[in-house]
């Protein structure tokens, strides 16, 4: 295989890997090697990508060898095949995956290994989809900036100075760099779409209960969701169509599926539809660029046969609010686990007594970043005796008044529009001493968390003013995922016309960066001579 | 609402066991004063009328047969830990009198 045919092969979609390997043109080996050369060259040294923290070469190539074996014999076999079979795919490093270790981007797990597979890595076994390696996160997915990893940040290949976005950077910047031409993601305030909009790549939020949350290591129970990453929307669906379904275990596991959203990605008609800009997710506080490159969606849309409507969700303005309050309600209680006990770090106080509760005390203290300490403590007071019913009990209730505003809204509207974020990417370092102003990145992507509904991130195109890419976000009604992938495949081909071919193809060219020997083993060969 | 100091972010880190130095812990007050005062609004968002939504799509009676299922060996749970001993969990005494 020459350079050139490994340059063309990460760059294909999904779909067209999977047409490939199906006719026999490519093989699965071939894919994962061109693969697994990419990361080698991109993603390490000083200057890499760093999308991923684990990669899983050996295996993915066993896996690859496998569904080649089995359609070179031909047969029932290779008619049973998945359609995605051989289609490699990255995975963050919030899902558990036997064989490979799991740190949730977190101290307090390193080195730690799951004894079990999560369902959507289960289903994708069953594919047999070869898993590339896991991918960087902020520490138990709490970020928008993926600075919060305790293993170091991702760089958005865009920009090598600038951040991917959070949690999710190491799936979005894999896709985007060509490391990957699929990964997986978790969305609990805007973790997958967010790093898709600055990343230039595609990232869909499911319908709550609709992907199992089984083996996906958890922060907010209510709001967590896993879902696709890709380059392009029918990609996401071809994915979400494989990881979708019923898992007995999840509890809030919905027990109807959603239907055909591969045909849905494959339709390609709004004629008729509507579609409703959200008058509190845009304008003010939203790059003008961003702005631009909105309104030129909504106009590509119209022409296409669309009718545009303005609706109002007024309680919008408080989802910020009472996410900050439900999150770190959720998390400090599911992090209460990583006590030193029964996985991961243990440290012992410096000084005696040594008990259980203070070796607790100095695990959480050396093993959880900063980030993580603040959203335990914020949820420990919120859910705490006095300010319960003032802080996570009133939350609650703009839950519902969200839920409503909904609701309303898809009265008037098949779908809804605005920025999937309210600026491009930003430099690396920028936001990090700000809390707040990390969290106001998600403004516009956290509204469907608290409501359960569907998202998806599509590239708009680059702002003017910086060339970087702007993510624009569809929603669409519990269980309606189907809508995001008609109207998103759409508004994807019409913007690709517009700007001449997709938009990760000017993105710059990544350099192969040379990877730094460590001191040691330069001492280690001056001594063998 | 009351704003949060530096007691009570001592307080809340001992009840999450979360050991802090004098100086994270000046820090995190600060911090978290900001993010308080940020999220106050909330609590006159909603009317007494409103119901609470605890989760976005509600299912009930989600049951299973009364049936072992999946469930690791020792060996599997243990695989983890910090420390074993007779395929069981050890940690350090429970109890002060260590």
């Amino acid at each position: 295989m020459t350079d050139t045919n490994s340059n063309q092969l990460i760059r294909l979609s999904a779909a067209r890997l999977a047409q490939k390997l199906a006719a026999r043109e490519i093989t699965s080996v071939e894919v994962v090697q061109a693969h697994l050369d990419r990361i080698a060259a991109v993603d390490g040294g000083d200057r890499g990508v760093h999308a991923f923290l684990h990669v899983n070469a050996e295996e993915a190539l066993a896996v690859a060898a496998e569904v080649d074996a089995i359609r070179a014999a031909g047969g029932a076999a290779a008619e049973e095949l998945h359609e995605l079979a051989g289609v490699p795919i990255a995975v963050k490093d919030l899902i558990v995956t036997v064989g490979q270790p799991t740190t949730a981007g977190s101290k307090i797990l390193e080195g730690w290994h799951s004894p079990y597979d999560a369902t959507v890595v289960q289903r994708l076994r069953a594919a047999r989809m070869p898993i590339l390696g896991k991918t960087n996160l902020d520490e138990f997915a709490m970020g928008s900036s993926t600075e919060h990893s305790a293993y170091g940040p991702t760089r958005n290949p865009w920009d090598l100075d600038r951040i991917p976005g959070g949690s999710g950077g190491g799936s979005a910047a894999a896709v985007a760099a060509f490391e990957a031409p699929l990964a997986l993601g978790t969305d609990t305030g805007g973790s997958i779409r967010q790093p898709g909009a600055v990343t230039g790549t595609v990232g869909v939020k499911p319908t709550y209960g609709s992907v199992s949350r089984y083996g996906a290591i958890a922060m907010a129970s209510s709001l967590d969701q896993i879902g696709p990453v890709s380059r392009t929307v029918l990609d996401s669906a071809l994915l979400h169509q494989v990881i979708g379904g019923h898992d007995p275990f999840d509890s809030t596991s919905l027990p109807d599926p959603l239907g055909d959203l591969v045909a849905a990605a494959r339709l390609g008609n709004v004629d008729g539809m509507k579609i409703g800009i959200v008058k509190e997710l845009h304008g003010e506080g939203y790059q003008a660029g961003v702005e631009n490159r909105f309104n030129e969606a909504l106009e590509l849309l119209k022409e296409a046969g669309a009718e545009i409507v303005e609706v109002s969700c007024p309680n919008f303005q408080y989802a910020l609010g009472a996410y900050y309050l439900i999150m770190p309600s959720e998390a400090s209680s599911n992090l209460a686990k990583f006590d030193g006990v029964r996985y991961g770090l243990r440290v012992l106080p410096e000084e005696p007594p040594l008990t259980i509760e203070r070796v607790m005390g100095a695990t959480r203290a050396a093993g959880f970043g900063d980030e993580v300490k603040r959203r335990i403590i914020l949820g420990t007071y919120a859910l705490s005796a006095g300010y319960y019913d003032a802080y996570y009990g009133s939350a609650q209730k703009v839950r519902t008044l969200i839920q409503r505003d909904f609701e309303a809204a898809f009265a008037k509207a098949d779908v809804l529009i605005s920025p999937t974020a309210p600026t491009t990417a930003f430099k690396l370092g920028e936001k990090l001493d700000d809390p707040l102003a990390m969290y106001l990145n998600d403004v516009a992507t956290i509204p469907a968390n608290m409501a359960g509904v569907p998202g998806l991130s599509l590239p708009g195109g680059l702002a003017d003013e910086d060339g970087l890419p702007v993510g624009i976000q569809l929603l669409a009604p519990a269980r309606e995922d189907s809508r995001l992938y008609r109207v998103g495949a759409v508004l994807e081909s019409l913007l690709e016309a517009k700007w001449g071919g997709p938009i990760l193809d000017r993105a710059p060219e990544l350099t192969a960066s040379p990877v730094v020997e460590p001191v040691e083993t330069l001492v280690d060969a001056q001594e063998a001579k | 609402m009351a704003a949060i100091n530096r007691d009570d972010v001592a307080h809340l880190a001992r009840l999450a066991h979360i050991e802090m130095s004098a100086e994270e812990l000046d820090r995190m007050a600060g911090e978290l004063a900001v993010i308080v005062d940020a999220v106050k609004s909330v609590s006159e968002a909603a009317g007494d009328d409103v119901p609470a939504t605890s989760h976005p799509i509600p299912l009930s009676n989600v049951f299973r047969e009364d049936v072992v299922g999946h469930v690791f060996t020792a060996e599997q749970a243990l695989s983890g830990a910090p420390d074993s001993d007779s395929d069981r969990f050890k940690v350090p005494a429970i109890l002060d009198e260590a």
